[in-house]
């Protein structure tokens, strides 16, 4: 018996297969992953989210502390609600935990970081915020959706109160805006347009209903794990993890090199690696035989090296096999991949392999 | 779940076997394990004629979750495989007992039914595994 969020009742009635996932009872499917997955390419479909764990840091200090926490510069953000995609590094330059800061006021920021991380994340963020004087509150007793599909925030905007309803429609991809008790963002981790909407716990059911009722389809883990994986989005603890360099996990571009004054925590360690002709890849694979690419599979660049597959399966939407990994330095787009024995053919392709409906990738 | 068609019989593995008129069996996978495994996106199939022992791996079934073995269940040789699979691997989600199944055998010896489950104890195991 794990966690419960929230919407815990409203899996088990849709049908839902449960499972553990990092400690937490969540939805796998609800009859069919694949089905799930081509409706949130092709309409709307919901997961709950509520295991992700919502932080809020209150202080005079805030900005100068995240400047020093994430590998992002939160200077970026000017804008009330805009959202910054970063990663907390240790002081080898490892990723501590992938996550999204979202700017309310100079002295108000939320974060939303991964479930199966909680600890650490927690431990590491108010061992860090002690010398800033920033005050840390992990918001449990939220629940969270995320509404994702071409046709998830038309569908969605019901839910949302009337008075705040324009502004949300109107709010522009990487924003998230307060409304009333709740937090919309118009972010999401499948590569489609939506929302993620924090809510209290106590309106979890009425808006799963309601959303369901709107044909909006339910969606778990599995959908969520082969849609972030067409659009090339990371997974912590597959992509990358403690021992791992965002820039061999293809998170380069959420490292503010500049201002080069800026010392956040990592910084010297991969400042070492960065212009490193060793330095590993970290690409996508489109499998050109039959199979299936899965994780943890031998990647073997003839001549090269070899590398591995971070996060492999199928693709739904391209009916192909697609994979991430952390392949040699060296300039070459072909390799193989053992599987089973066998050495199948893989080319590698420019990520993302999907994006809002459309295959990106010659197939 | 279905009700387990009463006429096959089924292993530890969760695959069943039907008895045919000419000494061969068919091979498949249970829904039990078509369900536990998801959509099922791909089908390894042995080559026609290749033998297999009790035990062996003798196909691979991968779904949009994992990969998994298919055991021979008996020892023979591989009289036909379901060709259908290559481009249409769902048909073992949507019907594993029929349009679903995998291979043809040949037995090497007689079918010794005493190393396979009934129907009843197959869902008797089914059950305990609920528990």
């Amino acid at each position: 018996m794990g966690l419960k969020t929230p919407h815990y009742d409203k899996h088990v009635e849709a049908g839902a297969r449960v499972v553990d996932f990092g400690g937490w009872d969540m939805p796998l499917h609800y009859g069919s992953q694949k089905e799930e997955h081509h409706a949130v390419r092709q309409n709307a479909g919901v997961f709950d989210v509520s295991h992700m764990t919502i932080v809020d840091l209150l202080g005079e200090r805030v900005r100068e502390f995240l400047q020093y926490l994430v590998a992002n510069d939160v200077s970026k953000l000017k804008d009330y609600g805009k959202a910054l995609y970063t990663a907390m590094l240790n002081e080898d330059g490892g990723v501590i935990d992938d996550l999204i800061i979202y700017y309310l006021s100079d002295t108000d920021y939320r974060l939303v970081v991964n479930a199966a991380t909680r600890e650490k994340d927690l431990a590491w963020i108010r061992k860090q915020a002690e010398a800033f004087d920033v005050r840390v509150t992990e918001r449990s007793e939220l629940a969270m959706i995320a509404v994702q599909g071409p046709h998830a925030r038309e569908l969605a905007a019901p839910c949302i109160a009337a008075e705040y309803r324009e502004a949300a429609l109107a709010m522009k991809p990487f924003f998230g805006m307060e409304a009333g008790e709740w937090f919309v963002a118009r972010t999401g981790y499948t590569g489609e347009d939506g929302w993620e909407i924090v809510m209290p716990a106590a309106d979890a059911h009425a808006v799963w209903d309601r959303l369901l009722a709107a044909g909006v389809v339910p969606a778990g883990l599995g959908a969520r794990d082969t849609l972030r994986l067409e659009a090339a989005m990371n997974l912590y603890g597959t992509d990358m993890d403690d021992t791992v360099s965002p820039l061999e996990a293809g998170m380069e571009w959420t490292v503010a090199w500049e201002p080069a004054g800026r010392d956040f925590i990592g910084r010297s360690a991969i400042e070492a690696l960065r212009n490193s002709p060793n330095r590993q890849r970290f690409v996508g694979l489109l499998l050109e035989d039959k199979g299936v690419l899965r994780n943890h599979q031998k990647v073997i660049v003839d001549g090269v090296g070899e590398g591995e597959i971070t996060s492999g399966g199928f693709s739904p939407t391209i009916g192909r096999s697609i994979a991430l990994a952390r392949v040699p330095a060296g300039d070459y787009d072909r390799a193989q991949v053992e599987v089973r024995g066998k050495l199948l053919n893989v080319r590698i392709v420019k990520t993302p392999f999907v994006r809002n409906g459309q295959i990106r990738i010659d197939v | 779940m279905n009700e387990l068609p009463g006429d096959l019989l089924y292993t530890n593995d969760h695959e069943w076997l039907r008895r045919e008129g000419d000494g061969s069996v068919t091979v498949g996978i249970t829904e039990h394990a078509a369900t536990s495994l998801g959509d099922l996106v791909y089908v390894e199939l042995p080559e026609v004629g290749q033998d297999v022992d009790v035990g062996g791996e003798m196909a691979v079934v991968e779904s949009v979750k994992a990969a998994s073995d298919v055991y021979a269940p008996i020892a023979g040789s591989i009289a036909a495989v379901n060709d259908d699979l290559a481009d249409d691997p769902e048909k073992i989600n949507a019907d594993p007992y029929g349009d679903g199944w995998i291979v043809r055998m040949t037995l090497s010896d007689g079918l010794d039914e005493s190393e396979l489950m009934t129907p009843d104890a197959y869902q008797q195991m089914l059950d305990e595994l609920d528990d």
